[in-house]
C-alpha cells in the first residue's frame, strides 16, 4: 500500500533517479534549516561584519593566496624526504634476527617518541634552539628548521603506515624471493616493498593532508605563510575576515587529496572484490 | 644414468618449538632421477623441501647438492638456492609483476644476466610450455593450472641443478591438475634431477624412479613405485595405501 502509493506520487521514476532527489531534497532542507538558525541568532549581524565583510575579504584574499605558496612549497619539500625517510625507519624495524636488535629498538623509540610529542613544541625547539647554537655550517633560517621538525614528526607516522605495508605481505613472496636466491635486500627491494607501498597509497594521503594543514603551524615561528599573512591583515582591519579568506584557501587545496583518497581506496576495496580471495 | 648423488641428506633432524617434524631423514637422489615424497598430511614433505631449500634452517644433520655441503656454516646461502628450484603449492607468483617479469627477476638479479638476454631466455622457456601468449599478462588473470605453469617456469630459469615440488596440484582444480602434471612429465623426460612431494598417487607411480614414504618425520620406507604401491613391506604403509585406495584415489 505505502509502496504504491509512493511510486504514483514520483510516477514513473527509476529507483537511482529516486534516491538522488531524495538525497537533493534533504540536504536542501538541512541547509536551509543551518543558515536560518545561524541567520536568525542574536548576535549574527556582529559576527558577520567580523567574519564576513565582503571589502577586508576582497584585499585580504590575494595577499593571503600569495602567502600560500609558502605553505606549497614547505609541503613538497617536506612531503619527499618525509616519504624516504620514513620507508628507511620501516625497512630498519622489519630487519629480522637478533643482530638486529639495537637498530630496530633505535627505530621503535624513534617512532614511538617522534608519534608523542607535540609537533608545535618540536617546531620552537629546532626553529628556535638549533639557529642559537651558532654552528657553523648549519642553516640559521627558522624556517628550514622548523620543516625538518615537519619532516621529523611526520616520518614517524609515515614510517608505522609503512610498516603495516610490510607486514601485510605474505611471508611466501619473501620465500618465493629468497628461493629464486635473491638476497634478503634484493627480495625488500623488488618484492615486498613494492607490493607494501601500493597497499598503503591511501592511508599515506591521509598523512599528506594532515601535513599540508601544519605547514601552518610554522606561522609561529616567524615565516609569513597563509595564516600568519592572514594575521597580519587581520591586525590591519580589527577583523576576522583574513582568517576565512586562509581557511578557504587550505580546504580548497586538502578537498582534492581528501577525495583522492577516498576514491582510490574505493578501487582497491573493488579489486580485491573481483581477485576474490587474494590476500 | 650419472651415478654421482645429486642431494645427499644425512641424519637430518628438524623441529617446530617442542614438535619434531623431522626425525632423522637420511636419503640419496642420483643425478636424472625422480622421487616422489608420499605420506600423509604433516608427515614432513613439505618441511623436508623447504629444508633442503634452506628456508627452514635444519636442528641437526648434514645435506649435500652436488657434492656441495650447504648446511656448512658460512656458506652463501644465496649462491646455494640458485641451483634449487623449489614450486609451491600455493603458486607464490608476484602479483605486481607480469609474467614475463616474475621469470626474468631471478636471473636479472641473483644471476646477474642484463635484460634482453634473461628475457630472451624467458620466453623460450615460456614458449616451450605454451604460455609465449600470456607473457605480459599479471598473475590475477591466469587460472590456477597457468599460474602454476608459471611458477615451474620460474624456477627453471634459474638452471638449476634440481628442483622440488612441494604438492604442486594440491590447490588447483581437479580440471586443472592435468596440465601442471604434464608439465612435470616433460621435465622428467628432459631429464631433471627431482624431489617431488604429492597426493596424486597414480601420478607417482608414474613419473617417478623411487617413492619414498613418510610416517611422522621419519623415511619409513623406500623402494621403485611397483614394489611400494603393490607390495609395501611396513604395515604403515600398507595402512596408508589401503586407506588411500579406499577413498578412490589409487
Amino acid at each position: 500500500m505505502e509502496g504504491e502509493r509512493r511510486s504514483r506520487i514520483l510516477g514513473g521514476m527509476s529507483s537511482d533517479a529516486r534516491s538522488v532527489t531524495i538525497a537533493l531534497v534533504s540536504t536542501v532542507l538541512f541547509f536551509t534549516v543551518l543558515v536560518l538558525v545561524i541567520t536568525r541568532s542574536p548576535g549574527w549581524p556582529e559576527v558577520k561584519a567580523a567574519f564576513f565583510n565582503r571589502e577586508v575579504f576582497s584585499e585580504a584574499f590575494p595577499e593571503v593566496l600569495r602567502a600560500f605558496w609558502l605553505n606549497i612549497k614547505i609541503f613538497c619539500v617536506a612531503e619527499v624526504f618525509i616519504l624516504a625517510f620514513a620507508l628507511v625507519i620501516a625497512v630498519l624495524r622489519s630487519l629480522p634476527g637478533p643482530v638486529f636488535f639495537p637498530i630496530r629498538a633505535l627505530a621503535i623509540v624513534y617512532t614511538d617518541f617522534f608519534r608523542g610529542i607535540p609537533t608545535i613544541l618540536l617546531i620552537f625547539i629546532l626553529g628556535f634552539g638549533v639557529p642559537a647554537l651558532g654552528l657553523s655550517g648549519v642553516p640559521t633560517s627558522a624556517l628550514v628548521w622548523a620543516t625538518v621538525a615537519l619532516i621529523i614528526i611526520y616520518s614517524a607516522y609515515v614510517a608505522e603506515v609503512y610498516r603495516a605495508g610490510i607486514e601485510s605481505v605474505h611471508p611466501s613472496q619473501d620465500a618465493a624471493a629468497r628461493s629464486l636466491g635473491l638476497s634478503r635486500s634484493q627480495s625488500l627491494r623488488y618484492v615486498v616493498v613494492p607490493q607494501a607501498v601500493r597497499r598503503v597509497v591511501p592511508p599515506l594521503l591521509n598523512d599528506f593532508i594532515g601535513l599540508q594543514k601544519d605547514t601552518a603551524l610554522i606561522a609561529l615561528i616567524g615565516p609569513v605563510e597563509a595564516f600568519r599573512q592572514a594575521q597580519i591583515d587581520t591586525s590591519a582591519t580589527f577583523n576576522f575576515t583574513p582568517y576565512v579568506a586562509a581557511a578557504l584557501i587550505f580546504v580548497a587545496f586538502t578537498i582534492p587529496l581528501a577525495r583522492l583518497t577516498d576514491w582510490l581506496n574505493e578501487r582497491s576495496r573493488r579489486r580485491r572484490l573481483v581477485a576474490g580471495i587474494a590476500p | 644414468m650419472n651415478a654421482s648423488p645429486c642431494l645427499v641428506l644425512q641424519d637430518v633432524h628438524k623441529s617446530f618449538d617442542k614438535r619434531e617434524v623431522l626425525r632423522g631423514i637420511d636419503l640419496s637422489v642420483a643425478e636424472h632421477e625422480v622421487v616422489c615424497l608420499i605420506g600423509a598430511s604433516g608427515s614432513g614433505k613439505s618441511t623436508l623441501l623447504r629444508c633442503i631449500n634452506l628456508i627452514e634452517p635444519i636442528d641437526a644433520g648434514r645435506i649435500f647438492v652436488a657434492g656441495q655441503e650447504v648446511t656448512a656454516p658460512g656458506v652463501d646461502v644465496n649462491e646455494i638456492r640458485r641451483g634449487i628450484g623449489i614450486v609451491f603449492q600455493s603458486f607464490n607468483l608476484f602479483p605486481h609483476m607480469t609474467v614475463l617479469e616474475n621469470i626474468t627477476l631471478g636471473p636479472r638479479k641473483a644471476l646477474r644476466l642484463d635484460r634482453a638476454q634473461a628475457a630472451a631466455q624467458g620466453l623460450e622457456l615460456l614458449r616451450r610450455f605454451g604460455l609465449k601468449d600470456r607473457r605480459d599478462d599479471y598473475p590475477d588473470r591466469l587460472s590456477g593450472g597457468q599460474q602454476q605453469r608459471v611458477a615451474i617456469v620460474r624456477a627453471l630459469a634459474m638452471q638449476p641443478q634440481i628442483m622440488l615440488l612441494d604438492e604442486v596440484t594440491s590447490a588447483l582444480d581437479p580440471e586443472l591438475v592435468a596440465e601442471v602434471l604434464s608439465v612435470i612429465r616433460e621435465l622428467a623426460e628432459g631429464g631433471m634431477t627431482m624431489v617431488i612431494a604429492t597426493h596424486e598417487m597414480g601420478f607417482a607411480a608414474d613419473i617417478a624412479n623411487r617413492v619414498c614414504f613418510l610416517d611422522q618425520g621419519v623415511l619409513l620406507e623406500e623402494g621403485p613405485p611397483e614394489q611400494i604401491f603393490r607390495s609395501p613391506s611396513n604395515p604403515r604403509t600398507q595402512e596408508f595405501l589401503q586407506r588411500i585406495i579406499a577413498e578412490g584415489r589409487l
